[in-house]
């Protein structure tokens, strides 16, 4: 019985854990200003360490942007995301420049979502995860709470 | 002394916090402005005009208003991101303008990115002149 019990609270906690993804607790602040501006935080797991380093030595040109930051500030950020990076093998290519949302991962995640949501313009891009997912900045990512109506279910 | 030991803590907290008013930030750049271009002054009108010029330098992002909208008391959207941008003017966001490290931060970057150059002191304090008292 006690084991039924557990196996019951199991199989109801696991895909809650899958939907948070909260920032780590040694998230420097550097990380949270100098890559949380523009878009969000993103959490450190959504990309392998080759991923991150590749994509932190061309900031100064960041997808159309010069996201360049100085040198102590991306040694913190650098060590930090190597520290929490994602598994490159569950994750899979992230292409060339790297992206999350070219991740077979967050593909399989996001398949159910029409086409012409991404390009709503309460959405606008792919990288616009709070647009969705209201409560991203806390690392809540569950599809029962989308800001959508259209696509809450 | 042991009377002067809180206020100087005071100070100390005050100094390594940097807080300061967007007054105080825009008097920075006029400071600088004036020691180019004696007699410098701060105008409100002309922070507008450089707020809503269309530089059309960049495709995404042809002038400030592209993310922060023609009403800088509402919330932006980032043209390309699309994450949402607290508004400019001091009145509808207390924070614009009190942190001089980001307030240089975002002119810097911007300015390149729109503008194509970097904005001069005089511009900047413009800038702060008019999102102080739009509403």
């Amino acid at each position: 019985m006690k084991a039924l019990i557990s196996f019951a609270l199991l199989a109801f906690t696991l895909p809650a854990i899958a939907d948070r993804l909260p920032l780590p607790g040694d998230t420097p602040a550097s990380y949270r200003t100098e890559c949380g501006s523009c878009h969000l935080a993103y959490p450190p797991a959504l990309l392998s360490a080759q991923d991150w380093q590749r994509t932190l030595g061309s900031l100064d040109q960041h997808f159309g942007s010069d996201a360049a930051v100085d040198s102590q500030k991306r040694q913190e950020i650098s060590a930090f995301l190597q520290r929490h990076a994602g598994d490159a093998g569950k994750l899979g290519s992230a292409g060339e420049p790297p992206r999350i949302s070219q991740t077979p991962r967050f593909v399989r995640h996001h398949r159910e979502v029409p086409a012409k949501y991404w390009r709503d313009p309460r959405v606008k891009s792919a990288a616009n995860c709070e647009a969705c997912h209201r409560g991203a900045a806390d690392g809540r990512y569950s599809e029962h709470d989308i800001a959508l109506p259209e696509l809450r279910r | 002394m042991m009377r002067a030991l809180p206020a100087l803590g005071l100070l100390l907290a005050s100094l390594a916090c940097q807080a300061e008013t967007p007054q105080q930030t825009r008097q920075m750049y006029t400071n600088e402005a004036a020691a180019q271009q004696p007699g410098f002054t701060p105008s409100a009108k002309r922070g507008e005009s450089l707020f809503r010029q269309r530089f059309a330098l960049n495709d995404k992002m042809p002038a400030c208003t592209s993310c922060h909208t023609e009403q800088p008391a509402n919330n932006g959207q980032h043209a390309v991101t699309g994450k949402s941008i607290r508004p400019l003017a001091v009145a509808a966001n207390g924070e614009r303008f009190s942190d001089p490290a980001k307030v240089e931060k975002w002119f810097g970057r911007n300015c390149k990115e729109v503008v194509g150059r970097a904005c001069t002191p005089g511009e900047k304090a413009d800038f702060i002149a008019f999102m102080s008292e739009v509403r």
